[in-house]
């Protein structure tokens, strides 16, 4: 049955707390920091009111370590945070690949390195959030421009947290943070909601890593009739310590493949004015909004300028990018850092002639700039 | 003595990995009587380990468990206790994992009160990485990073346990293994935060390179050096500090996290979620 649309006024940040209730999250544990800090204090009055639990922790390593607990205990779960706090959770958030812990982490992104330009926007944590934590890995990044997209898309980070079985990075900005829109909530169906598959065979024969076609084990609880195990050592189906080659190479192609087979459907772009562009500009988070509107001013001048915004920034929407990229006669990435994604966007379109405008001073890029660099590369 | 606590031991997983004279073994099986004294069931009950020897001891338990990083127990077993109270939580941790790597969340689940069961073993070194020192190895102490002698002072983990809030602390030693499952199962059936550390042997590395090479030496030392509360009341500090001092710290009833948080809950519900019109003193 169709529902009244909740319509709401929301920043960014309110915007990815409700949008994580609305996927069924009831437990947070963080340590505050700007500009996050607003999602932790709606967490500890949201969940008392939902039933859940909200920890404030000593730090941002025991943060996620208790994220990832509370989600081994069967509870949805997630932490906010930005770049010093990502950091720190850099260690556990490998252990939650490793152990296949369902979890999301947000960060709101600022300006660094160290503690930088504390309350000021970047996206330079773009690389941490593909490689930050050691070892081979899959991951998953999404990148909102929109408070309708700091709800939306934390209920699409903890769908695939739960549906992969593994971290979700909600990678947004500063200016994204906190940004107010208008945002409806919910939906008209209400909001479509993925649980991690449980496992429903006979207690004893539970293998916490068997891994279903998806690549996806089933999970069991503790507290019900399976004895549930996770393990951060190379393991086997068991759970169970096995530090054989054959079995250290079938459990890490395993951990990319199960992510990186569904690769199409996960990776999601957005194309403004692509059908006809000689000058293409891609980006992603907040940068992404100047873009457009600096592609609109071209085309008043008569320029042919389009945009691909990426939503999804890991895995890397190759496809997408060498799609768009084949078209155009020159392509521009703004990027609020010296230079982070453009790598993946010139590797993808194999193009080295990929353009950068990179602003790394704490202020965001406006249409301005955009379209003087349109104007500059375009001959 | 009845033998139902074998359910909780993986039999098939047996014998253990650890030296020959190593401790671990007997705390081992102190957990498991404890366990069984308790009644529970092994769905019942999640262990968390960290890293280093007696991170491996989940291996040979029949029990949820989960294996983690180093340092991390205490706050991975602090998110599983506090959304699933019923369960029986134990952060399985050495000297390593709880006392230096892990020193700051002692602090904070101790402070928290928060229902979960440390059973720290305590060999004053990382055993696993070759015998260096920890924040528990004693001053002068010779290990393979201090090999003419340790620059720091030890840790007292029971001590800061008990400072820093914790319901239930106790202290002994492997060579009193009677004691060391009395104290595990207390522990387990006291409220709140609780820690029974646990002085072992390590003839590997500690013992040999501080004048005690064989595990029948380490335990002779154990019971020597072990002082009762009682009897340490009647040293001086300076002979105190060179004593391992064993007993019942503290027994307190305090409400745990669990119960303190339900409480705020109802205080919230009946305001209808609106902090504006809660009293707490402001």
């Amino acid at each position: 049955m169709a529902r009244e649309p909740d319509v709401r006024y929301l920043q960014g940040n309110e915007a990815i707390a409700e949008g994580a209730f609305a996927a069924g999250a009831r437990f947070f544990a963080g340590y505050p920091i700007t500009p996050s800090s607003e999602i932790a204090e709606i967490a500890s009055r949201r969940l008392l009111e939902l039933g859940g639990v909200y920890l404030q922790m000593e730090d941002e390593l025991a943060s996620m370590a208790a994220v990832i607990g509370a989600s081994f205990a069967g509870v949805k779960s997630f932490t906010a945070t930005s770049g010093p706090g990502f950091s720190l959770m850099q260690e556990n958030l490998g252990l939650a690949v490793m152990t296949e812990t369902p979890c999301v982490v947000v960060n709101i992104q600022r300006s660094g390195p160290s503690t930088g330009l504390a309350t000021k926007p970047a996206q330079a944590d773009v690389m941490q959030a593909r490689w930050g934590t050691h070892g081979d890995h899959a991951a998953i990044a999404l990148c909102p421009c929109s408070v309708q997209e700091c709800y939306d898309l934390t209920v699409m980070a903890f769908n695939y947290a739960e549906r992969f079985r593994t971290p979700v990075v909600l990678l947004a900005d500063e200016i994204v943070g906190h940004m107010r829109e208008k945002v409806v909530l919910g939906g008209p169906r209400g909001v479509e909601v993925v649980d991690r598959r449980r496992y429903s065979g006979e207690p004893e024969g539970y293998m916490p890593y068997l891994a279903g076609e998806d690549g996806v084990p089933a999970f069991a609880a503790p507290g019900g009739p399976s004895l549930g195990r996770a393990n951060s050592s190379m393991h086997d189906e068991t759970g169970f310590a096995n530090n054989t080659p054959e079995n250290a190479t079938a459990v890490i192609r395993r951990l990319h493949d199960k992510v990186y087979n569904a690769r199409s459907e996960i990776c999601h772009v957005k194309e403004y004015m692509t059908g006809d562009c000689d000058i293409v500009l891609i980006s992603y988070g907040a940068t992404s909004r100047a873009a457009r509107a600096a592609a609109m001013r071209a085309r008043e001048k008569g320029l042919r300028a389009g945009c691909l915004t990426l939503t999804t920034i890991w895995p890397f929407p190759d496809e997408a990018v060498a799609r768009v990229c084949r078209r155009a006669e020159r392509v521009i990435v703004p990027e609020m850092n010296t230079g982070q994604l453009i790598g993946e966007v010139r590797r993808a379109a194999c193009r080295p002639d990929v353009v950068g405008l990179n602003k790394f001073n704490g202020l965001g890029i406006d249409p301005g700039e955009i379209l003087r660099k349109i104007e500059e590369v375009r001959t | 003595m009845s033998r139902a606590y074998t359910r909780f031991l993986l039999g098939k997983a047996l014998p253990h990995f650890w030296c020959p004279g190593c401790g671990n073994g007997i705390v081992l099986a102190a957990i498991a009587r404890a366990l069984a004294a308790a009644g529970l069931s092994p769905t019942e009950v999640v262990v968390v380990t960290g890293i280093g020897c007696w991170g491996k001891a989940d291996d040979y338990l029949n029990v949820n468990a989960f294996h983690g990083t180093h340092g991390r127990a205490l706050p991975i077993a602090t998110g599983i206790k506090v959304n699933r109270p019923e369960l029986t939580v134990l952060a399985l941790m050495g000297d390593g994992d709880c006392a230096t790597i892990g020193g700051n969340h002692l602090l904070h689940a101790a402070r928290r009160n928060v229902g979960v069961k440390a059973i720290v073993v305590n060999n004053f070194n990382y055993g696993m990485t070759g015998g260096q020192y920890s924040s528990t190895t004693p001053g002068g102490k010779a290990t393979s990073t201090s090999p003419f002698g340790n620059p720091e002072e030890g840790l007292d983990i029971a001590r800061v346990a008990e400072a820093a809030g914790a319901n239930y602390v106790a202290r002994s030693t492997v060579y009193h293994a009677a004691q060391v499952e009395a104290y595990i199962r207390e522990a387990i059936s006291a409220p709140g935060f609780g820690l029974v550390e646990v002085a072992s042997t390590c003839p590997t590395y500690f013992g040999r390179l501080n004048g005690m090479r064989t595990a029948t030496d380490m335990m002779k030392w154990l019971r020597d050096v072990a002082a009762s509360l009682n009897a340490a009341r009647d040293l001086s500090e300076e002979e105190r500090r060179r004593r391992i001092v064993i007993g019942k710290f503290c027994d307190r009833r305090a409400p745990d996290f669990n119960q303190r948080y339900e409480a705020i809950r109802r205080v919230a519900r009946e305001s209808g979620f609106n902090p504006g019109v809660v009293n707490i003193g402001r």
